[in-house]
């Protein structure tokens, strides 16, 4: 059963009609949903009228798209070229240790984190560098990034107690 | 809106900014750009008005712009008085900014040591350094200047008079003749004639046409776009508006890359404002000519930079590139006649309109008129966003305006466009910046990412970066885009780990030719230019990793090893500290070692040690 199936429907109705809706009408379901799970697109499918086929191509094609369901906090690493020729790969190594995720793994088994690489954050003048949800965190060690996951963990772990 | 109006509006504020700087005022400038966002400015900006609210100072204005260009130095604030030099700080923090509070503004001292230039400022103003100096700025001219959030204060510099002018003295067909007589092209990377282009989607018939701002910008290291979305939103609906003027259109849509939500946000608002002020909607200027602009955010896929997956896109589809004819001119969204052009692209109209293509001529070089516009990154000084006449050397770019090598390690290439391009080396520093000379060094001039390498970069990995970008970016539509950059990853995958053998370099060769004449967009016929350029200039790089099973620059992992030396190390535990995966062992005071299993060869501890006993081999 879908939880904001309320919700998902004004969004259907919104896009009926229009030319072109797919992409935003997804856009705009994945940020209720968190993802675009298969029931989900078999649910908007249905009442829109729109093939299933063809929605799970768009939402295949489009790395914006997640079909699985995303950690609390979502860490965006740069691998643009300024990222990568100061040193992106070695963030992203200290960065699964960190959070003890094996070869092609994404999320982080608390539900905290999920790691996802992007082309580039156009901060390229602060690299090698992160964005965690909406913040960038530029110039980044082996040490700051660290430093960064266990500030967001105490901050988790405080509200959790309380 | 009519052209007395314009005026009258840009009177007012012009006197609103006089006011602003007028006799004991002091203006206080904050960039609030992304990277300035990124490096801090909203908490500069806090304390800041907190400052003033707390010691009740009255002469103070504070405002915002977007990007000064000095990405290094961000955040970067400017104070401005009448008739005094202005003052540019960098890497300001909130203590910093109480600094300057109490000292600069209380007490009419500058505060040297802050200033963006450094300890070797001789100069308070910042403006005469070479960087700065030698810019053109006219795409930029407002970026760092104005607020992009207030039409005002874009009409005040001159905003919106080009349309204006387009509009109740200038037939479509002669606006289309200025710009194709100034020689602009295309700034999104291919360097096409816009004038003839524009030409082209005039004269396909039918009655609905439409306007596309292509800001899905996706190269990595490039931020050109976001940026003028970001310091100047209404240059980009001018050129828009009066390309739809030119063509004949009524709608125009900009496209953008939905991880710029600063972006959006402010053209946004610059929309709304134009909407309100009468230059968005119906009978603009008077004149009959109605115009509408909406947005479109992308969802993440770099082949929709290519028109027809971009129409593609906007139509709810994949975004996979057709075949060519019919081009987008003829049979583009929904099937009807489209240009398309790129933020830069439109940001360049209203200066041609209003100055003429005579005065753009000047500007540049014969073939490549005008300016360009580049992010600068990488192993650089002065990290930012730049704009230089073209026909400038790529020496002086670098070395001038971006103000050297960061470190003291020697310049090794340039790379410039992306996965695109290529990477130039520093026997052709010489080189000018105009589409014609960087196609001829196999590299290609790009949207404008410029991103400079010193000897710490290995070549090999650089190419294997760009084609691991490329083949997880390939739509796959084309078989040799889709696979033969699939087998060149895992070539040169096997070279950066020793296991290549120098047949490899001719197979790449091979698969570069074929994969460059069998691809039907840009994305495939360019994917193979990272790997020619490299192997054509750093061929002894490939060579050192296939046959000495060596990575001269220390990057490629399987060929390096990290190693204590145990007469050298004191045992201070400082490189264990540091060490992200635990890995290096050993008690006080006494020789530690490294577990190789375990290492990730990050260079921590190699970065760390104070007593040079640790090895890189």
């Amino acid at each position: 059963m879908l939880k904001n199936k309320k919700q998902i429907d004004e969004v259907i109705y919104k896009f009926i009609g229009k030319k072109g809706p797919l992409i935003p009408l997804l856009q705009e379901i994945q940020s209720l949903e968190g993802y675009l799970s298969k029931e989900t697109m078999r649910y908007v499918a249905d009442k829109s009228g729109i093939h299933l086929a063809k929605i799970y191509g768009v939402a295949t094609f489009y790395s914006m798209f997640q079909l699985k369901p995303q950690g609390k906090h979502i860490v965006r690493i740069c691998k643009g070229t300024a990222c990568h020729v100061a040193g992106a790969n070695i963030i992203s190594d200290t960065l699964c240790n960190e959070l003890g995720l094996k070869e092609g793994e994404e999320s982080s088994e608390d539900g905290l984190f999920t790691v996802m690489e992007v082309a580039c954050l156009g901060c390229c003048g602060l690299a090698p560098a992160m964005m965690i949800d909406k913040d960038v965190h530029g110039k980044l060690t082996p040490e700051k990034t660290r430093l960064v996951i266990h500030e967001i963990r105490q901050a988790e772990g405080a509200s959790h107690e309380s | 809106m009519n052209l007395e109006k314009l005026r009258e509006i840009r009177e007012v504020s012009l006197q609103d900014q006089q006011q602003v700087l007028s006799e004991g005022n002091i203006k206080i400038t904050i960039c609030m750009s992304t990277s300035g966002i990124a490096a801090g400015a909203r908490e500069v900006k806090k304390t800041l008005l907190r400052e003033i609210a707390e010691r009740d100072i009255k002469q103070v204005v504070v405002a915002q712009t977007g990007e000064k260009g000095l990405q290094t130095f961000e955040p970067v604030i400017i104070v401005e008085e009448k008739d005094k030099p202005r003052v540019m700080y960098g890497n300001v923090t909130p203590e910093i900014m109480t600094t300057i509070i109490v000292e600069h503004i209380l007490n009419g001292q500058p505060v040297k040591r802050f200033l963006w230039t450094g300890e070797d400022a001789d100069k308070i103003e910042g403006q005469e350094h070479p960087f700065f100096e030698k810019q053109v700025k006219l795409v930029l001219s407002n970026c760092g200047e104005i607020d992009p959030e207030s039409i005002d204060e874009y009409i005040g510099a001159g905003g919106y008079q080009a349309l204006g002018k387009a509009l109740s003295s200038m037939t479509p067909d002669e606006v289309i003749e200025e710009i194709t007589n100034a020689g602009l092209r295309g700034r999104g990377g291919a360097g096409f004639s816009t004038g003839l282009k524009w030409s082209f989607t005039r004269k396909a018939t039918g009655d609905t046409k439409y306007i596309i701002c292509n800001a899905d910008e996706g190269d990595p290291g490039a931020f050109m776009d976001r940026s003028v979305l970001e310091g100047d939103p209404h240059a980009v609906l001018e050129g828009m508006l009066i390309a739809g003027y030119a063509i004949g259109a009524r709608e125009g849509i900009v496209y953008t890359r939905a991880e710029y939500p600063l972006a959006i946000h402010r053209l946004e608002i610059a929309i709304k404002q134009a909407q309100k002020f009468g230059l968005l909607g119906e009978n603009i200027f008077e004149s009959g000519f109605s115009f509408t602009i909406e947005i479109r955010q992308g969802a993440g896929a770099f082949v929709c930079g290519e028109e027809t997956a971009l129409i593609a896109s906007i139509e709810g589809e994949r975004g996979m590139p057709r075949i060519r004819p019919p081009f987008p001119a003829q049979s583009g969204l929904w099937g009807k006649p489209t240009n398309i052009n790129n933020v830069e692209t439109f940001a360049n109209v209203r200066h041609i309109i209003i100055h003429g293509a005579e005065w753009y001529r000047n500007m540049g070089t014969p073939k490549s008129p005008g300016t360009k516009v580049f992010a600068l990154a990488g192993k650089i000084k002065n990290s930012g966003l730049i704009e230089v006449p073209m026909g400038m050397p790529l020496r002086d770019v670098i070395f001038t305006v971006g103000g050297g090598m960061k470190t003291d390690k020697p310049f090794k290439a340039v790379q410039m466009g992306g996965p695109s391009g290529g990477c130039i080396p520093a026997s052709l520093l010489d080189t000018i910046v105009d589409y014609d000379s960087i196609n001829q060094t196999g590299a290609i001039m790009g949207s404008g990412g410029m991103v400079v390498m010193d000897s710490s970069t290995c070549m090999v990995d650089v190419a294997k970066f760009f084609l691991n970008f490329t083949q997880n970016e390939s739509c796959g539509k084309c078989t040799f885009c889709r696979i033969g950059t699939n087998r060149m990853l895992e070539i040169l995958t096997r070279i950066t780990e020793g296991k290549g053998k120098m047949e490899d370099l001719d197979i790449l060769m091979e698969l570069s030719k074929k994969i460059k004449t069998t691809s039907l967009c840009g994305l495939g016929q360019t994917a193979p230019n990272p790997v020619l350029t490299t192997l054509k200039y750093f061929r002894e790089e490939y060579i050192a990793h296939i046959q000495d099973k060596r990575c001269p620059a220390g990057v490629c992992k399987a060929l390096i090893t990290f190693k204590i030396d145990a007469e050298k190390c004191v045992g201070c535990t400082a490189c264990a500290r540091k060490c992200p995966v635990n890995c290096i062992s050993g008690e006080v005071k006494k020789p530690h070692v490294i577990n190789q299993d375990a290492c990730i060869k990050c260079g921590s501890c190699y970065d760390t040690c104070k007593f040079n006993a640790i090895t890189k081999s």
